[in-house]
């Protein structure tokens, strides 16, 4: 299952495209499941070796997630190019796989060096320094994102704002049939607050602490592009501020290592627009119920495989509804 | 049944994962076996705290709907009440209800949450 018996057709895609390219070396898989994997190597060109990362669905199939959202591997190396360009701090995607190179569908891009596992970076302290600055900088990063422009993009990305966030989610509860009514209490408080949608930018659609790959110097890149989409900027600032992606440090509600209005300022300050901290507060609402529902697609995906991680993790949608409680009932962020 | 008791078999089990199994391990399985020795500790709770955390939430459905049936069943009418706007979600017994019940809730599935910790600290 680790073995990349893809290696010959790799290096005679990667020879083509990488002057001096002599083989691939020292590949691992670093995740994944049946339809994504995500694999390291180094690529040896001339005499050095480039740390890269290949992200690839092996089947050429499209690929299957909890939510159905994601965009096609192809798109996600256009958006990520499109960021990049734009000042976002993104691995730079060095090539995307035809279907002649025999490999599947995906592509392939820097491996950079840094951190994204959250506990780590919230706990040791090599990241002492840079922890209070990463909510100023995750505000700059986001602000860049939603400013890139979305015309050329239009034709590969999906817009689906913030009413169409919750029908969706609405329908994915229903759907799984079991009654959470502090869900449907949430749906019914968001429901106004998120009738009309508001401003359409690019949206990463997963920005959260986790899918950050953090250094001692700070944030060196967002990563996990798969769910991009258009749609309201809030989101991206909701979900990175939800108590499930704080990791035991709710205190700080940006990813459990900053403030909220350090957020803003680093976002304001790098031409993001002004930012409504009830608005900001609605998508944090929307962040928790989200997760919750995800977490009940997790116990659906537990039937089919019967996984005892995704058991786990459907037990895990009653800690979104403590979050729900606290946040519409006692107004706590 | 015969001693031991189920609660103290669960225990047993989970504390063998611990304690024996996981050092042993490595990587994504030691990481498995973790999860698996958490998810019996769910069902220890649920043993231990389970019946009065139902019976509670049974009792509270109760007076919330005003009649009786199963958990389940109260649960899947609750949540039609407040979707069809019969029950608003400003109605401080319905608040008070989904509080109460996600307290108990989320005392069993994850004890330590940062959430929770927040929601008792009132």
């Amino acid at each position: 299952m680790t073995t990349a018996d893809f290696l010959a057709d790799l290096d005679r895609a990667l020879a083509q495209v990488l002057p001096g390219f002599e083989r691939v070396d020292s590949i691992t898989r670093l995740s994944g499941g049946a339809s994504q994997e995500t694999w390291a190597f180094d690529a040896l060109i001339g005499g050095k070796r480039e740390p890269l990362i290949l992200r690839r669905s092996p089947g050429g199939g499209p690929r299957v997630t909890e939510s159905g959202n994601s965009v096609a591997l192809e798109t996600e190396a256009v958006v990520i190019e499109a960021a990049r360009n734009s000042g976002v701090a993104a691995p730079r995607v060095r090539y995307i796989l035809r279907p002649v190179d025999n490999v599947g569908h995906g592509y392939i891009m820097d491996r950079l060096p840094g951190e994204t596992i959250a506990r780590k970076i919230l706990r040791d302290t090599e990241f002492d320094a840079i922890r209070p600055k990463l909510a100023r900088q995750c505000g700059a990063i986001l602000a860049k994102i939603h400013k890139v422009d979305t015309a050329p993009l239009a034709r590969i990305l999906p817009v689906i704002d913030g009413p169409t966030q919750l029908r969706r989610y609405r329908d994915l509860y229903d759907v799984y049939d079991y009654p959470h009514p502090v869900f449907e209490f949430a749906f019914k408080w968001l429901e106004p607050r998120m009738a009309t949608a508001k401003r359409q930018t690019l949206v990463h659609g997963d920005f959260r602490h986790g899918n950050l790959l953090i250094s001692p110097h700070g944030i060196e890149a967002a990563l996990d592009w798969e769910l991009t989409h258009v749609g309201d900027p809030l989101e991206d600032i909701g979900w990175i501020c939800t108590n499930s992606w704080r990791f035991g440090v709710a205190d700080k509600v940006v990813g459990g290592f900053g403030d909220l209005r350090d957020l803003i300022a680093g976002y304001e300050e790098a031409g993001g627009e002004k930012i409504d901290i009830d608005d900001a507060r609605t998508w944090i609402v929307y962040g928790s119920l989200k997760w919750g529902i995800m977490c009940m697609s997790m116990y659906q995906g537990f039937r089919n495989d019967g996984s005892v991680e995704r058991a786990a993790i459907g037990r895990r949608s009653s800690e979104t509804e403590i979050d729900l409680v606290n946040l519409i009932i006692h107004g706590k962020i | 049944m015969d001693q031991p008791s189920i609660l103290e078999l669960v225990r047993a089990v989970q504390a063998f994962i611990e304690n024996r199994a996981m050092p042993e391990l490595k990587g994504h399985t030691a990481f498995h076996a973790r999860v698996a020795a958490n998810a019996l500790g769910i069902v220890a709770r649920e043993l231990e705290f389970g019946p009065k955390a139902t019976a509670t939430e049974k009792e509270q459905l109760v007076a919330l709907l005003g009649h009786d049936g199963s958990v389940e069943e109260l649960n899947r009418e609750l949540c039609a009440r407040i979707r069809n706007e019969e029950i608003g979600i400003d109605s401080e017994a319905l608040r008070q209800h989904l509080e109460l019940s996600t307290l108990d809730k989320v005392a069993i599935d994850q004890p330590n949450y940062s959430g929770l910790k927040i929601a008792k600290a009132r």
